[in-house]
């Protein structure tokens, strides 16, 4: 249905993709797998019409096609769901599902018959929310389904969905592939790109797999091990890739808490707490979608104001009067949404990387030019951000890129306290490795670190102790070398109804 | 700073500069007389001098995502109040200084609604910009109050080698960028414009920089009102600064900052607010009729900001690609990435 050979696309300085070649056809569900950076976002939006080809042709059906841009595209049947929520969150769910194709009474926009065609297209996709509630309201789940009804509002042949699964938890992924099945036996298209490796072997029937813009090779799932499709992606072996070690804790008990929390809390977002983190410790926080994780990191770092309690940091009281103050105090955070909250798209990866040092040090003393410049060489080095360039524009860079250089950001700062709100969400496996592996160094060091993420296996693995929320509140803590990802599991599902892991 | 950016404004002003010459062959011609310089080009940068100091303000308060419409009221204040006092017998130093404090106060305002109350900048500062004039008309009790001061003339119509206004705009526009690239004021401006929630959680005093820029665009319009009273030995609350937020706004954006906030030039502002008063001066030079004055304007304006859209440029490397398709480029094998 789709037939793409020889596509290059060219940036400024980078040649993104380099002689590639990608077939898709009716009724499968084809994976491209590939490390940050390696293209995979590139082709896609090659396809759609995002950006220019340099060389190569598309064809579909049997066509040569050559978008302009996705509104073309659509037309002729190819929908996208991007892989950070797109849509615009001030409309209605309604209005965002059709939007551009609203159906029209008199020339003018038809609300109800709008919300009525909504109505169908999200009870097809089985997702029971109000259409004409506010897109906003929802969680990024919800909204990211949401997008996917949008896809599916035009009749579209060939649907493709970049990175679909990593805002959505376990259930809601099942449903999301329970519609991928429905659509595939429709004889629809489906271009997929995940992390998750397990889910591509769960639903993937085809993959194509990239590195560094060039084409390793095109396999059927079935007949690729994972292991061989890891090693594909990374162009190396595996053993460069152990598993980090579960560690000791290094705290001796007794030993003064970096920071204290007493009955902290905020309403309508998370219950009064208690917590202490220790230095040297990995403290995982683990819960469901929504349970109050994030709410919890941000009172932490004063991002958001605190209702009740008080919160001690290296044994004096700290007055959560936002983020600087606490900054002043040495805790960092790096917040999961990395274009919302993290990144300045325009800058270059050099300014954003000493963005959070030259804010500390107020406007006046810049941090000078040398010792900016070694920090970046250090840090491009030691993460392995790609491309290594310090001049480079930021939002330009992959995600998992994105990420390193905010994390990066944190780091030139030595924090005492290190919070990290999903700090692997929708980064391939060897970045994600390394992540890992830097927090554990960090903690061997002396570092607290505050690890949250919807992968249990990787909460388990990383902290040496576990906070358990349930809806916004903290219901558990697991502390000591043999906490299972089946214990965390129970201590989430207590009450609520059974859960499955997305294990990486 | 991209350079084409600059390119295209840079070749705007260019060739206005051609037309002038082809229409008054003295045009470039200078002259100096008791130790002044006088000349055509020399009433473009004096006339020049309150869009371009104003304009300078604009580009930090463009760069946060802000806007300020309320310059020109500003500027019709400050030279309400310094003409006011002189009429009545004031120093003309005091005036001056008395003049400054209030706007930095009506900056202080401005931030204040902006940065504090989150009010969008442009209705914020729409506040200020139709309640202004009427704050100068009281001033002046409706009258057009003309002052005969020699010190307080200087600012406006005074030499010193080059009119004494431009110096002032020059140095201004100096000073602030050396100020904010020197320092890292600079790059926190502009990571506050591109993304002011994960400036924040970084670290940098979103409000405290907001704040700022507005004050110090009220103070850069003050000192344009004090040029434009100045000059003419009069305080004109209804004409005073009329209009001159719009070119401000324009000399901005055609000097590549954009109005989506972040990256900014004030070299481009330098350009820009150049093209403006050149374009402003051409229309009466080359005798366009009065009454398509403003269609001419609009005319040059558009053509710079459309050569300037990166659209714009594709299209035109577009068109450049189509017509040599038969050359076979040699594909480079190295990879960028990495």
């Amino acid at each position: 249905m789709v037939d793409m050979r020889g596509i290059s696309v060219e940036f400024p300085g980078v040649k993104a993709l380099s002689e590639v070649d990608f077939r898709l056809f009716p009724g499968e569900v084809h994976a491209l797998m590939g490390e940050n950076g390696a293209g995979k976002s590139t082709l896609i939006k090659a396809l759609t019409g995002v950006y220019r080809t340099s060389a190569g042709t598309i064809r579909l059906n049997g066509r040569p096609v050559a978008f302009t841009g996705p509104g073309q595209a659509q037309q002729a049947g190819v929908s996208t769901v991007y892989q950070e929520v797109n849509l615009c969150s001030n409309l209605t769910v309604a209005e965002n599902i059709l939007l551009g194709r609203e159906p029209r009474r008199f020339g003018a926009i038809d609300g109800r018959a709008t919300r009525a065609a909504a109505a169908k297209l999200l009870d097809r996709i089985g997702l029971d929310i109000d259409p004409a509630s506010q897109l906003g309201s929802h969680p990024i789940a919800v909204q990211q389904l949401v997008a996917i009804a949008r896809a599916l509002a035009v009749q579209a042949r060939v649907l493709v969905l970049d990175e679909p699964t990593s805002s959505l938890d376990s259930d809601e992924v099942a449903e999301l592939f329970r519609i991928l099945r429905v659509l595939r036996e429709e004889g629809v298209a489906i271009l997929f790109v995940s992390h998750f490796i397990d889910q591509v072997y769960e639903i993937a029937d085809r993959m194509t797999v990239l590195r560094n813009g060039r084409l390793v090779g095109e396999h059927l799932t079935r007949e690729l091990d994972r292991l061989d499709l890891v090693s594909a992606m990374l162009g190396r072996e595996l053993s460069t890739l152990e598993e980090v070690q579960r560690r000791t804790s290094h705290h001796a008990p007794g030993t003064e808490p970096v920071l204290q929390a007493r009955g902290l809390g905020r309403a309508g977002a998370i219950a009064p707490f208690d917590l202490d983190i220790h230095a040297g410790e990995v403290v995982g926080l683990a819960g469901l979608l929504g349970s109050g994780r994030t709410e919890l990191a941000r009172l932490l770092f004063g991002a958001d104001r605190p209702d009740t309690g008080t919160l001690t940091i290296g044994g004096k009281p700290a007055r959560a009067r936002g983020p600087r103050s606490m900054i002043s105090h040495g805790v960092a955070f790096c917040s999961e949404d990395r274009k919302g909250e993290g990144v300045i798209a325009d800058l270059s990866v050099r300014d954003n990387l000493v963005l959070a040092m030259q804010a500390a040090r107020g406007w006046a003393r810049p941090v000078p030019r040398r010792l900016a410049e070694d920090l970046v060489a250090e840090y491009i080095e030691k993460l392995d951000i790609r491309p290594a360039d310090p001049g480079a524009v930021i939002g330009n860079l992959s995600g998992g890129n994105q990420q390193k250089v905010l994390l990066a950001r944190w780091l030139v700062t030595r924090p005492r306290l290190l919070i990290l709100d999903e700090p692997t969400r929708g980064i391939d496996v060897g970045a994600k490795a390394q992540i890992q592996k830097v927090v554990a160094d960090l903690a061997a060091e002396g570092m607290a670190v505050v690890f949250i993420s919807a992968e249990l296996e990787e909460v388990v693995r990383v902290s040496d102790r576990v906070v358990v929320l349930r809806d916004r509140r903290k219901v558990a803590e697991l502390a000591g070398h043999d906490v299972s990802v089946s214990d965390v599991m129970s201590a989430i599902a207590a009450q609520s109804g059974p859960v499955a892991a997305v294990a990486s | 700073m991209k350079r084409a950016q600059i390119l295209w404004p840079l070749a705007a002003l260019a060739g206005l500069l051609v037309l002038n010459i082809i229409v008054t062959p003295s045009f470039l011609s200078l002259r100096i007389q008791d130790g002044h310089l006088f000349g055509s080009t020399i009433d473009i940068l004096r006339n020049g001098a309150p869009t371009m100091l104003i304009a300078v303000g604009m580009t930090l308060v463009i760069a946060t995502r802000g806007i300020d419409l309320s310059v020109g009221a500003v500027a019709a204040i400050a030279g309400a109040i310094a003409c006011t006092w002189i009429a009545d017998g004031g120093n003309a130093v005091t005036a001056m200084i008395m003049a400054l404090g209030v706007c930095v106060l009506l900056g202080l305002w401005n931030g204040f609604l902006v940065s504090v109350l989150g009010i969008q900048p442009i209705i914020a500062t729409l506040v200020l910009m139709t309640a202004g004039r009427g704050v100068a008309m009281l001033l002046t009790e409706g009258q057009i109050i003309t002052i005969n001061d020699s010190l307080y003339s200087k600012i406006g119509a005074g030499f010193v080698v080059l009119p004494v206004a431009i110096l002032i705009s020059l140095a201004v526009l100096g000073g602030v960028a050396l100020l904010t690239r020197r320092t890292a004021l600079g790059m926190l401006i502009e990571s506050v414009g591109v993304n002011p929630e994960a400036s924040r959680l970084a670290g940098v005093r979103s409000r405290t920089i907001i704040w700022t820029v507005y004050v110090f665009a009220a103070l850069c319009a003050g000192v344009a009102g004090l040029m434009i009273s100045s000059n003419v030995n009069a305080a004109d609350a209804n004409s005073a600064g009329l209009w001159i937020e719009m070119d401000a706004i324009l000399a901005v954006v055609i000097g590549g900052t954009s109005l989506a906030g972040g990256r900014y030039s004030l070299a481009g502002t330098l350009v820009g607010a150049l093209v403006i008063q050149t374009l402003t001066t051409t229309v009466y030079t080359i005798g366009v009729p009065t009454n398509v004055t403003l269609v001419f304007k609009a005319v040059v304006v558009i053509a710079v900001c459309l050569l300037q859209s990166p659209r714009t440029a594709g299209f035109v490397r577009e068109r450049r690609r189509r017509k040599q398709p038969s050359v076979s480029v040699p594909r480079p094998q190295k990879v960028g990435v990495r």
